[in-house]
């Protein structure tokens, strides 16, 4: 195996020393797999076009970062799984109507300028494939946001368009959201199940949290980022959610719409863009929280997740730095005193 | 003095590739981003700097002997200023619809480092003929990075290139059937535009000029 080679080339600290079988390309392929419920759930609600959309995505993502990688004679990388998924989080963060370039230009400018151009793997300060959905969102302000209805998408081929549930509720309220859905069991259930507007991957929370849960299982994310995105959204939420009243907004209503679960489980954990130390990962997850509810109650746009853990990226240099890891056996000055005593 | 061992061509074309304000100095940055999503904007505040360049490079080039160099620095920047009072009101007078839009940038040109700097290190200390070659050198560098800027970010951003004569091109990407990319207009779009182009001009310069410079020697 030629990770295994390369590990006796490591200068490393003293021992003891833990032996994994961990590598780069099989925590990337796991992440993959575990989105995988996500696209089957999107390919049954939008249709055989999400799943091009998505497959498009990911053979650009790799092709871009094969041409980088050729044209620039480095080692070509694209089996450790980093680019498809990249492409694959773009794909699922696109809304199925759009165009067939646009995935195109969104894994081009994810892979190459935001992921190679700052040294490729490892160095990239914005989550990629952010970073290609916010550049879209920027530049095609209209397509991106034509929102597919979800309905037998295999039998009808003229594809209706709605608004997603969050731009329901910001532009007509609570009350219109849950006429639309019939009644609020409803309305839960139908988000659960992903029965709804939104971009491909995000609407289904079912699938998403079972591929949530596979992650944690196997230990490639850990709660912390997740419970306190979550947990500030949903306080936030409940606290500011409804209009004129303290305390009566509905947080679940936020939890499930949106690209909220998408974002807290399979985004803002990427290993790369977040801080490595588990402190500073809550705090990290509050203020992506925080940011996100931020913009969706008061900002222009509907959905904040995308803004909210691009912003929080930036902290990640910063929040390392604050929570940095206790030296192993190294005394806080006044209890190295009371020692003394 | 160094204008005697290097040539007017040579001088001139220093400004253009090897200390090109935008691409190799990165200097001025502010307006080659605040202006530059639209051709003739482009086109014209880079024509602005020319002359601005240009005549401030003579000016000082002639009255170096006079000046005092204790009070030299306040004198450049009053040279530099009349100069581009003078522009300003020309370019009010002719081409009033560009005014509108970069007219605040136009009265920033007194701020350039780049101006100072030539008055400073080149015009001061050489005669007449090298001072005029630095600066239409150092003008016509800035026109082309302006030029190459705008016209990039209009075409892609907008799909469309405006002349300076003020005509506009159809929507170019209407045959693919494709919208342009917004954001390249955008601010965002420009520091994108200005590091693409910046890279394209230093690999070609490396690329083709340095070999060329290497096997003259």
């Amino acid at each position: 195996m030629a990770e295994i080679k390369k590990e006796h080339e490591l200068i490393v600290a003293v021992s003891p020393h833990i032996r994994s079988e961990e590598t780069t390309s099989r925590i990337m392929w796991s992440v993959n797999i575990s989105l995988l419920p996500a696209v089957v759930m999107g390919a049954y609600f939008f249709g055989p076009k999400a799943v091009f959309i998505i497959a498009l995505s990911i053979i650009s993502a790799i092709l871009s970062e094969y041409v980088y990688q050729k044209a620039l004679n480095k080692k070509v990388g694209i089996n450790d799984g980093s680019a498809f998924l990249t492409g694959l989080l773009l794909g699922l963060n696109l809304p199925s109507s759009v165009p067939f370039y646009i995935p195109v230009i969104g894994s081009f400018v994810a892979v190459i300028i935001t992921k190679q151009l700052f040294g490729g793997l490892g160095y990239n300060v914005f989550n990629p494939a952010l970073i290609g959905r916010a550049f879209l969102l920027i530049s095609f302000p209209k397509l991106m946001t034509i929102w597919t209805k979800p309905e037998a998408a295999f039998v009808k081929f003229d594809a209706t368009t709605t608004a997603t549930p969050l731009g329901i509720l910001k532009e007509e309220g609570l009350a219109k959201l849950i006429e639309v859905f019939g009644d609020k069991m409803n309305l839960y259930m139908e988000l659960l199940k992903g029965h709804r507007a939104g971009s491909i991957g995000e609407t289904s929370a079912i699938a998403l949290i079972i591929g949530a849960a596979f992650l944690l299982y196997r230990g490639y994310i850990t709660w912390h980022i997740p419970v306190s995105f979550l947990g500030t959204a949903a306080l936030m939420a409940w606290i500011f959610g409804a209009k004129g009243a303290l305390f009566a907004g509905d947080p679940i209503i936020h939890l499930l719409s949106g690209g909220m679960l998408l974002g807290a489980f399979f985004m803002a954990t990427d290993y790369v863009t977040c801080p490595s130390v588990k402190k500073g990962q809550i705090l990290f997850g509050i203020g992506c929280g925080f940011l996100t509810m931020l913009i969706r109650l008061k900002g222009g746009f509907p959905e904040g997740v995308m803004f909210a853990i691009l912003i929080m990226n930036c902290f990640s240099p910063l929040i390392d730095r604050g929570f940095k890891a206790k030296v192993f056996g190294a005394l806080k000055e006044t209890k190295a005193k009371e020692i003394k005593k | 003095m160094s204008s005697n061992s290097t040539s007017l061509k040579e001088l001139f074309l220093n400004g253009i590739i090897k200390e090109n304000t935008i691409f190799k100095l990165a200097l001025s940055l502010c307006p080659s981003i605040a202006v530059t999503n639209n051709l003739k904007n482009g086109i014209f505040m880079g024509l602005a700097v020319l002359f601005v360049q240009t005549m401030v490079n003579i000016t000082i080039s002639l009255m170096r002997k006079a000046i005092q160099p204790k009070v030299r620095l306040p004198i450049f920047m009053l040279v530099i200023s009349g100069w581009v009072t003078i522009t300003q009101m020309m370019m009010a007078a002719f081409v009033p619809d560009v005014y509108a839009k970069v007219g605040l940038y136009i009265a920033l040109i007194v701020a350039f480092a780049s101006i100072l700097a030539r008055a400073e290190m080149f015009a001061s200390k050489n005669s007449i003929m090298p001072s005029m070659a630095d600066g239409l050198g150092m003008g016509v560098g800035f026109l082309f990075a302006l030029t190459a800027i705008s016209f990039f970010r209009e075409l892609v951003g907008k799909g469309t290139l405006t002349l300076p004569t003020g005509l506009a091109t159809q929507h170019v990407f209407t045959f693919v059937n494709t919208k342009p990319l917004l954001i390249m207009v955008l601010p965002a779009g420009g520091f994108l535009a200005v590091g693409i182009l910046m890279a394209a001009f230093n690999w070609l310069d490396t690329k083709y000029l340095k070999k060329g410079a290497h096997a003259s020697h």
